[in-house]
């Protein structure tokens, strides 16, 4: 926490009590002077922004601006890809995920995630949101955790009857749903959504939305959105990424601009964010 | 749109109408059709010559046929041991280089980092499948007759059923590696999305998903070791001496390791000169295919009763 940005945002609880201040809050993730690369590739560079408790933080941008990349850096998804190499620090309560003896497993049972693409396991409705709890060894009542994820991902009325059958007859608004309910069920700190209902019809996206809102009492939400009104509606706090494209023609993700959603969408500080916001992006 | 002006319909329905026969595409198809007579009617020959030339022998001995021993009178010889031995054969082709294919597929799909060496090794194990059979043979002999005897007992069915087991391990790694990629990214994606190790990605996900195709490999597998000869005459068949050998039981094969297999049995009659091998060579050709069938159909109701449980999507 010696960056300058961060003792400024980072301020203890109750500091600024009775301003509507949101960054009274804890700051559960934190960005310092992240870099991802591809290889040679640098596809982030310079981001550094801290992600507060009980609140939602939506990234948007223009495609290949490097949003997702950030957003998988937090459960260490990128360590998936071969080549992804992350310079800066990711630190999750202060501590270092990618410090050496930090287990990418135990970071993503505390850090969930949901997928652009409705990606149930292909079982049943039941075991697709077992199985997370049962490998990391859950002792309660299972039943009891399938209903509970389900009610909180507000799809357990459409399928309590029909737990035994196969997760992919559910419609994509509901598979959506259901693997929320999945991330639910492991009972993380952080859900991570990644454009989560770009795939979905309006009304399956509403419910998405209406939900989110309800997720961040207990959850610490990051979500990754095409969608500006998305942003708009479901977030508390903004960041706005573009790609850099330099004279070697090598483009890179920055982050441009990171505030509360309201000042972001009303009135922005970077010329960038307002031509983005505004629709006047090329 | 006024007077004597086409409407918007009638400039719509001409274009919209066919502008007469797709000569490219018609000829393409007929090409088509051509080979895929070709092909089945070469089949066709190849199985009705077979079976008029074989009837005579199956009808009137037929189970006698399929179950006797060898025998140098061709009107009392049978194809009981090589059907033994085949089954062994498979046997032996199922328990290494199944777990061995599978094990090493899954390893170079899920485990081993894209480096220069394993995408050598990768390409060498194609390069292995295309390797000539009798080469197997050659390493079959050198290795499990000569060098590994003390564990195989020389020219015994263990030997030749670790030829073929060596003979095929490329084709069923090459298969399962092919299964497993065809497993969507997502699928693993959402598995460590909720933390799971990597192997129980694999067990519970992966190999799941992927156990259809698997199998479907490895049943292709099965049929071609089924197949073979030439590995085998090298690496201990009984062959030119099938003569001295017609009281060879089961027991014997297990035992005393002497052996024969289908394709053995086939290219030994069929070099004999008599009229009647020529008969008894080809109800032995119609008892290995009889096999193969009875192999590959189990094989397809096996895996689609696995895929509805697994899958039941």
């Amino acid at each position: 926490m010696d960056d300058e940005e961060m003792t400024v945002e980072t301020k203890t609880p109750g500091e600024e009590h009775g301003q509507a201040d949101p960054t009274a809050k804890e700051v559960v993730l934190s960005l310092e002077d992240l870099g991802v690369f591809y290889g040679a590739f640098q596809a982030v560079r310079n981001v550094t922004l801290p992600i507060r408790r009980n609140e939602v933080t939506a990234f948007i941008g223009p495609s290949g601006c490097g949003k997702s990349t950030v957003l998988r850096c937090f459960n260490r998804m990128n360590d998936l890809i071969e080549s992804a190499r992350v310079e800066g620090s990711v630190r999750y309560h202060g501590v270092d995920l990618y410090g050496a003896d930090v287990d990418p497993v135990e970071v993503r049972r505390r850090i969930g995630m949901v997928f652009q693409k409705p990606n149930p396991f292909p079982k049943s409705i039941y075991d697709n949101l077992v199985f997370g709890p049962k490998i990391a060894g859950y002792r309660g009542d299972l039943d009891d955790l399938v209903e509970e994820s389900l009610t909180k991902a507000a799809l357990w009325g459409e399928v309590k009857d029909k737990l035994d059958q196969s997760a992919l007859a559910l419609s994509g608004g509901q598979q959506q749903r259901l693997c929320i309910a999945r991330a639910i069920a492991t009972s993380p700190d952080v859900l991570l959504m990644d454009e989560p209902a770009s795939a979905l019809d309006p009304i399956a996206t509403l419910r998405i939305e209406d939900l989110m809102d309800e997720l961040k009492r207990d959850y610490t939400i990051v979500i990754v959105t095409h969608n500006m009104q998305q942003a708009a509606r479901v977030s508390d706090r903004t960041a706005f990424f573009t790609v850099d494209v330099r004279e070697n023609g090598q483009r890179t993700g920055v982050l441009v601009e990171f505030d509360d959603t309201p000042k972001i969408f009303t009135n922005p500080e970077q010329r960038q964010t307002e031509d983005y916001i505004t629709g006047r992006f090329g | 749109m006024t007077s004597g002006a086409l409407t918007t319909s009638d400039v719509v329905r001409q274009s919209l109408t066919t502008k007469g026969v797709d000569r490219r595409g018609t000829l393409l198809s007929g090409a088509l059709l051509v080979g895929l007579l070709i092909v089945l009617g070469t089949l066709a020959v190849l199985i009705g010559d077979i079976l008029i030339q074989g009837w005579a022998t199956l009808t009137s001995r037929g189970a006698e046929f399929a179950t006797g021993a060898l025998n140098p009178d061709p009107a009392l010889a049978g194809v009981g041991q090589g059907v033994v031995g085949s089954i062994l054969l498979m046997v032996m082709v199922i328990v290494v280089s199944f777990p061995l294919g599978i094990g090493a597929a899954i390893y170079v799909e899920e485990y081993a980092r894209d480096t220069r060496l394993t995408r050598v090794l990768t390409a060498n194990i194609r390069n292995l499948a295309g390797v000539p059979s009798i080469v197997f043979g050659l390493l079959g002999l050198a290795v499990f007759v000569k060098v590994m005897a003390g564990v195989t007992g020389g020219r015994t069915v263990i030997a030749g059923g670790l030829t073929l087991a060596v003979l095929v391990l490329p084709i069923m790694v090459i298969t399962a590696s092919e299964a497993l990629r065809a497993v969507p990214q997502e699928l693993r994606q959402a598995a460590y999305g909720v933390g799971a190790t990597r192997w129980e990605v694999v067990r519970h996900h992966v190999l799941p998903v992927a156990a259809p195709a698997i199998f479907t490999g490895a049943v292709l597998t099965i049929a071609r070791a089924f197949g073979e000869s030439a590995p085998l005459l090298l690496a201990g068949a009984i062959v030119g001496n099938f003569l001295s050998n017609g009281d060879m039981g089961i027991g014997q094969q297990l035992t005393e390791g002497k052996y024969t297999a289908l394709p053995i049995i086939v290219f030994n009659w069929a070099r004999q000169p008599q009229r009647e091998f020529q008969e008894i060579t080809a109800a032995a050709i119609i008892v290995l295919l009889v096999l193969l069938f009875i192999v590959n159909g189990a094989a397809i109701v096996l895996r689609d009763r696995f895929e509805r449980r697994s899958m039941y999507g």
